[in-house]
C-alpha cells in the first residue's frame, strides 16, 4: 500500500445522503474477477445524467469527494472502494460513514475523513463557487484546508498509523502467528468444522 | 460490572490485545461465495500464502447464479467465469464448495444455519453484509470486504476494534399478522440507516423471545440496514432446539459442554449498554418501505410522506429525491400503490417458514391479472422441504413461478431483474435505487404482505383479503 501523509487536489461536491454502495458501483460490475479497472462502474447510473457532478467539465480530475451523511451504506462490496480509487479519488469527506465501507477504505488506502456536517456544507460552498480550489488533506495534522477554511477531521488512530506507514494488515497479523496457534490449541472441541 | 452478550462472545475470541492496537479476533467460521472472493484468492496466490483453516471455511454459489435451467451452462459468460474462478480457487486451496446443483447449495446465510454450522457463541464472517443473520443464534456475524476475506483466509483472524453495544428491547406481544419483518422495518425507520453505526445491536424483550429462529434470522439479517455490522439475540431453548441434531451440531458429551457454555452467554442483569431503544410491539402493524433506503418506511395503513413532513434539510431532500425516483405522490395512501412484480426469497425471507406463510395466504387463490410473482427458495434444502409439503403446487396454481435456489432478484446481478420503471413488492432487504435492476422500484415487505399484494395487485396485508375474492 502507498503511504499517505498529505494530499492536495480539487474536490467534487456530492450533495446526497445515504449514498449506498449499490449507487457507488452496481452489482452488474461485481461479476468481474480482477481488482482493477472499476472506474467505468463508478456511480454508473448517476453518470448517465450529463449534469451529474462528475460529468461537469469543472470537476474533471478531482481527487477528493465531499459527500452527505451516511456515505457507503449497504453492501460490503469492496469494489466500491476500488471504483473510487480507480477513478482517481484519494479522499472522501463526510460527516458519517458506514462501518464496513470505512473499514474497506482503510485496507486499501482511501482516506475517509469524518468532519461535522457544517464543515461539509462549508466545503460544498467553497468548491461549488470555485471548483478549481485546491483542497489539502493533512493526515498527520488531521486538518483539511481549502481557500482559507480550515477544519479538523477524525480518523481511526490505528488506520491513520497504517496509512502513514503504508503497512499491509496480513503481514502485521502474521507476526503474531504463535499467539494464533496458542489460541487454537485452547478452542473447545464442540466448535464445528466444515469438513 | 456484568457484560453483554456481545462483549462475552467478543472476549472469548481475543487472540491478542495490546494498547493502541485493534483486538486480534479469532474467526470460528468463514463463509465465502463467488462474488467477493476471487480477488482475495489472487492476493493469497501473489503472496505465496495458503488458507490457514480449510476446516473452518466453506463456499457456495449464490449471488450471480440463475434460478432456472440450472442443468445448462450459465449463459452470461462473465457470470460463468466468476463461478469457474470459485471452483478453481476452492479446489486449489482445498475448500469445500457447494456448487450449483449440489443438494447443499443455496444462499450463504441460509446454508450455514440449516446444516448446524451456525451455533451460539461463535464469530462468523463472510464477504457479504448480511452475515449479521447469524447473530440470531447469539453469535457475532459480520460482513467483511475482500481485503478482510483475504486476511481471514490467511490468518483465521481479523484485527477489529470493539464495538459499542445497543439494546433494542421489544416489549409486549406482536399483534396477529405482524411478523419479524414488519418489526425490523419499523426498528430501522425508528433509529435510521445510520443509527447502528459503530454498534453491535442486541434484540431483547418478550416479542423477541417469542420469535422462531427463522424470525430471529430475519431480524438480525437486516441489522446492517440500520448501519450495524452485527445484530444478536441471546441463545435460549428455541435456539438449542433448532441446532440439536443438525449434522454439524455437537454430539454426546460435546453437546452437553456446548449447551453449558451457551447458557453463560446471555447479557448479565447488571451489564450496561451504550445505548438503549425501547419498542412497544403491541402498537405495530404491517410495515413497508416507500423510499429508496430501508429507513424510509411506514405502516401499510399510512400515506406516502411529504418532504414537508421533515424538519431536517437532509431528510427533506432525501424524501424529495426518493419520491421522484419511486414515482410516488406525497399524501397518497400506501395501500393504493400498484405493484408489477412480487418477489419472495433472499437471505432475509427465503426460509421454509417464509414460504409457508406466503403459501397459507395464496392457497386456493389466484394472483392478480398481469402480476408477475417469483418464489425463490433460499437453498436446495428449503426447496425440497417446500415441495415435500406441496407448497410448490400452491404457488404454481396461484400463478406464481417456482424457482431454483439463489439470491435471485434481491440484488440484480443474475438474470432475475426488474426492468426500468417496474415496481416490486419484495421480501428482500434493500430498496436502493436500481438494486433489483436499473430503474427498478422496490418496496420491502414481509412474506405475508407480499402474498396478499400478489392477490390484490396493490400493496396489501392479509387482513385486506377478508371479504374479497
Amino acid at each position: 500500500m502507498e503511504t499517505f501523509t498529505v494530499h492536495t487536489g480539487t474536490a467534487a461536491p456530492l450533495r446526497a445522503s445515504n449514498v449506498d454502495t449499490d449507487q457507488i458501483i452496481p452489482a452488474e460490475y461485481l461479476k468481474r474477477i480482477t481488482r482493477h479497472g472499476f472506474e467505468d462502474g463508478l456511480f454508473n447510473s448517476w453518470r448517465k445524467d450529463e449534469n451529474f457532478v462528475l460529468n461537469r467539465p469543472a470537476y474533471q480530475g478531482v481527487s477528493v469527494l465531499v459527500a452527505g451523511p451516511d456515505f457507503g451504506t449497504g453492501s460490503s462490496r469492496e469494489h466500491a472502494v476500488w471504483a473510487l480509487m480507480d477513478f482517481g479519488f484519494k479522499v472522501v469527506i463526510s460527516s458519517r460513514f458506514a462501518d464496513i465501507f470505512r473499514g474497506n477504505s482503510g485496507k486499501q488506502g482511501l482516506l475517509t475523513a469524518v468532519v461535522e456536517q457544517s464543515a461539509v456544507e462549508q466545503l460544498w460552498k467553497i468548491i461549488e463557487e470555485e471548483p478549481s480550489t485546491p483542497v489539502t488533506v493533512d493526515l498527520e495534522a488531521q486538518v483539511i484546508t481549502a481557500a482559507g477554511f480550515t477544519t479538523k477531521f477524525e480518523v481511526d488512530s490505528y488506520v491513520r498509523w497504517r496509512l502513514m506507514e503504508g503497512l499491509d494488515d496480513i503481514g502485521l497479523t502474521l507476526k503474531h502467528v504463535d499467539e494464533i496457534r496458542a489460541f487454537e490449541a485452547k478452542r473447545p472441541s464442540f466448535k464445528p468444522t466444515t469438513i | 460490572m456484568g457484560r453483554t452478550l456481545a462483549q462475552k462472545v467478543w472476549d472469548d475470541h481475543v487472540v491478542r490485545r495490546a494498547e493502541g492496537e485493534p483486538d486480534l479476533l479469532y474467526i470460528d467460521l468463514h463463509l465465502t461465495h463467488e462474488v467477493t472472493s476471487p480477488q482475495a484468492f489472487d492476493g493469497l496466490r501473489a503472496a505465496g500464502r495458503s488458507v490457514r483453516r480449510k476446516d473452518l471455511t466453506i463456499a457456495t454459489e449464490d449471488h450471480n447464479v440463475p434460478t432456472t435451467d440450472i442443468d445448462k451452462p450459465i449463459v452470461d459468460p462473465i457470470s460463468r467465469a466468476q463461478i469457474d474462478a470459485l471452483r478453481i480457487n476452492t479446489k486449489e486451496f482445498g475448500i469445500e464448495n457447494y456448487e450449483l446443483g449440489n443438494k447443499e447449495q443455496g444462499i450463504v446465510h441460509i446454508i450455514a444455519p440449516q446444516s448446524g454450522l451456525t451455533q451460539p457463541g461463535m464469530t462468523i464472517v463472510c464477504g457479504d453484509s448480511h452475515t449479521s443473520t447469524h447473530g440470531a443464534f447469539g453469535s457475532i456475524g459480520m460482513g467483511i470486504g475482500t481485503s478482510e476475506v483475504e486476511h481471514v483466509l490467511a490468518t483465521q483472524t481479523l484485527p477489529l476494534k470493539p464495538f459499542k453495544t445497543m439494546a433494542i428491547t421489544v416489549n409486549g406481544k406482536l399483534p396477529v399478522g405482524v411478523t419479524a419483518k414488519d418489526l425490523i422495518l419499523a426498528i430501522i425507520a425508528e433509529i435510521g440507516t445510520g443509527g447502528g453505526q459503530g454498534y453491535i445491536l442486541e434484540y431483547r424483550g418478550e416479542a423477541i423471545r417469542a420469535l422462531s429462529m427463522e424470525g430471529r434470522m430475519t431480524m438480525c439479517n437486516m441489522s446492517i440496514e440500520a448501519g450495524a455490522r452485527a445484530g444478536m439475540i441471546a441463545p435460549d431453548e428455541t435456539t438449542f432446539e433448532y441446532v440439536k441434531g443438525r449434522e454439524h451440531a455437537p454430539k454426546g458429551a460435546d453437546w452437553d459442554a456446548a449447551v453449558a457454555y451457551w447458557k453463560t452467554l446471555p447479557t448479565d442483569d447488571d451489564a450496561v449498554f451504550d445505548r438503549e431503544v425501547i419498542i412497544d410491539a403491541t402498537k405495530l402493524s404491517p410495515f413497508v418501505t416507500w423510499g429508496t433506503n430501508p429507513g424510509q418506511g411506514a405502516p401499510l395503513s399510512a400515506n406516502v410522506p411529504s418532504p414537508d413532513d421533515f424538519t431536517d434539510e437532509v431528510d427533506k431532500k432525501a424524501t424529495e429525491k426518493a419520491l421522484e425516483y419511486m414515482d410516488l405522490k406525497a399524501g397518497m395512501p400506501i395501500r393504493d400503490i400498484k405493484i408489477d412484480t412480487v418477489f419472495i426469497g433472499s437471505c432475509t425471507n427465503g426460509r421454509i417458514e417464509d414460504l409457508r406463510a406466503a403459501a397459507d395466504i395464496l392457497k386456493g387463490k389466484k394472483i392478480a391479472d398481469g402480476m408477475r410473482m417469483m418464489v425463490v427458495p433460499g437453498s436446495v434444502r428449503v426447496r425440497l422441504e417446500a415441495m415435500a409439503e406441496g407448497l410448490d403446487k400452491v404457488f404454481l396454481e396461484a400463478g406464481a413461478e417456482w424457482r431454483e435456489a439463489g439470491c435471485s432478484m434481491c440484488l440484480g446481478m443474475n438474470p432475475d431483474k426488474l426492468t426500468p420503471g417496474e415496481r416490486s413488492a419484495s421480501t428482500s432487504n434493500r430498496n436502493f435505487e436500481g438494486r433489483q435492476g436499473p430503474g427498478g422500484r422496490t418496496h420491502l415487505v414481509s412474506p405475508a404482505v407480499a402474498a396478499a399484494t400478489a392477490i390484490r395487485g396493490t400493496l396489501s396485508s392479509p387482513a385486506d383479503l377478508v371479504g374479497s375474492n
